[in-house]
């Protein structure tokens, strides 16, 4: 058994940079890439697509990156683990299969399904942001259960070079290989705690090497246009350090990886995954090096008995228009073809909302004391039960082009279908995770 | 003197559905305490009563250091079917930046 392993994460979201996991595979010395891929929403729009050809419904840079990654990993015997499968794990690991095959590789690919529980709601679940019956939403489109390191372990244990899953909480994506390669127990909380603290350190991957971070003269950031991807080197009784490869760009120190630790937490003391209800706030950093930061301390205690299942479903259409205004007075035309749009479009829309881009967009008010911009950009947003319906808000705008006040210039129309998301609790043995295993 | 909390300390923003979390880390040590006596999570609320709707809570990690605010009915009905430009409400951090404490 190994007493360390170092383990990378290439993509923090689906439509992460390619580059920075080549270049882990390749000069990282890893023995494992994780790849984090899926977003909340995502899962639904997955799914939407594999109504319309049972064959999709993976990530859509699943290819892309297989191509770029799979001679690298196999060259320096790197096991990936990514939940690319989305809504249909076994169509990628096919996926995955035809592109090794492709490149003369042989390749094992082992897909963890069970995560799709749509057949399994009534309907009558009450949704945790709402307090009202998920039917009250909207019509479904999916219901993905987050399945912890317990699904992913099996896939492991198959040998595949290739572990590929749908819906599995991020920090499992780490947890998991740390569980196999150490042969600790899942009742152990204290270690599963300050593995699930490593994970989630890594699953925004450049987001701890200085990526959403630079601020120019406040907090710099070297060479960003090549900013590294992190891996961690985790010794069995869970020490980590976190690191990047020599010559990338970015940062990795104190401050980057405390602004990572608290991002998308609600309660430092009680983090809740499949895994663990880990604990924060004991968690000590301490920089040893040039990009070197030790994380120690991470704990926990119990491992939930529910899981959170992300459930989407059909919330209509928004439709956008944009128009910029410049110069002399720009506020004040902006203003008033907002609110020529706001009474052409009386009672047309479920809910309309005017934005004045370079003023009140972003922050929705102002803080302190700004001279008026130099220019405006006007956008409305609307949304409506039919695409016809939302569409009227960008033909709206354009039509300011001649229906409207002086010099608008730059009109553009948007128009996206909506999935909403909502969730609901599900006990963990109703959700059963599965195995298969492909070769190319 | 007035400062900002540009001046002295960074923040990152996340989301949970409609809940907006923004943590507030100070660039040098001892300038927690002066974080910890003044940005309460009254003074947040209040700061951002234009943004959030909802209770501000805050949570303390001396060990850190840093605060954590977690901010409810802050993201106009939350990521997915929100109209507003930024959903995410990741811009947010720079508006807690945006308050003063004395110092």
């Amino acid at each position: 058994m190994k007493n360390k392993i170092r383990i990378g994460c290439g993509a923090g979201f689906s439509g992460d940079r390619l580059e920075p996991a080549v270049v882990l595979a390749e000069k990282g010395k890893l023995d494992y890439l994780v790849l984090e891929c899926l977003a909340e929403r995502t899962i639904a729009l997955a799914q939407k697509r594999k109504r319309q050809d049972p064959t999709k419904g993976y990530d859509p840079l699943l290819e892309r990156r297989m191509e770029a990654l799979l001679p690298v990993l196999k060259k320096n015997k790197v096991r990936l683990i990514t939940n690319m499968g989305a809504a249909n794990p076994v169509a990628a690991a096919e996926a995955v299969c035809r592109i090794a095959k492709k490149l003369h590789l042989n390749v094992t690919v082992s897909a963890v399904t069970g995560d799709d529980v749509l057949s399994q709601l009534t309907g009558e679940e009450v949704a945790l942001e709402t307090g009202q019956p998920l039917r009250a939403s909207g019509q479904l489109v999916s219901a993905n259960a987050y399945m912890g390191t317990d699904a992913i372990l099996p896939a492991l244990a198959t040998g595949a070079d290739v572990i590929i899953t749908g819906r599995v909480a991020d920090p499992s994506l780490v947890v998991s290989p740390l569980v196999h390669e150490f042969g600790w127990s899942l009742e152990n909380f204290e270690q599963v705690g300050q593995a699930t603290v490593i994970g989630h350190l890594m699953e925004c991957a450049g987001q701890l090497c200085g990526g959403y971070f630079a601020d120019p003269g406040r907090k710099d950031v070297p060479d960003m246009a090549n900013l590294g991807h992190p891996f961690v080197d985790v010794s069995s009784d869970g020490n980590a350090l976190f690191g990047k490869v020599a010559g990338t760009g970015g940062i990795l120190n104190l401050a980057t990886v405390k602004e990572q630790l608290l991002y998308e937490v609600m309660d430092p003391s009680q983090y809740f995954t499949p895994d663990v209800v880990a604990d924060f706030t004991q968690v000590r950093l301490q920089e040893v090096g040039t990009d070197q930061v030790l994380a120690t301390g991470g704990r926990g205690r119990t491992r939930p008995g529910t899981l959170k299942v992300s459930v989407g479903y059909q919330a209509g259409y928004i439709g956008e228009g944009e128009i910029s205004y410049a110069g002399t007075n720009a506020l004040a035309r902006a203003q008033l073809a907002g609110e020529t749009i706001r009474q052409r479009l009386e009672g047309k829309l479920q809910d309309l909302r005017m934005d004045y881009i370079g003023c009140t967009s972003a922050h929705r008010t102002v803080f302190g004391h700004y001279p008026e911009p130099y220019e405006i950009r006007l956008r409305l947003a609307g949304k409506a039960a039919t695409a016809a319906q939302a569409a009227l808000v960008g033909e709206e705008v354009e039509a300011l082009y001649t229906n409207g006040p002086a010099g608008g210039g730059g009109a553009r129309k948007y128009l996206h279908e909506v999935v909403g998301i909502v969730s609901v609790l599900m006990p963990r043995e109703k959700v059963t995770p599965a195995v298969t295993l492909f070769r190319s | 003197m007035k400062k900002k909390l540009y001046d002295i300390a960074h923040s990152r923003a996340g989301d949970k559905g409609n809940t907006l979390t923004l943590s507030l880390i100070p660039y040098k040590e001892e300038d927690y305490p002066l974080l910890l006596s003044q940005v309460t999570a009254e003074a947040v609320k209040k700061h951002l009563c234009k943004i959030v709707a909802g209770k501000v809570s805050r949570y303390e990690l001396p060990n850190l250091p840093a605060l954590l605010f977690v901010c409810q009915q802050a993201l106009t009905g939350g990521v997915t079917t929100s109209l507003a430009m930024d959903t995410h409400g990741k811009t947010l951090s720079y508006a807690l930046l945006e308050m003063e404490i004395e110092v």
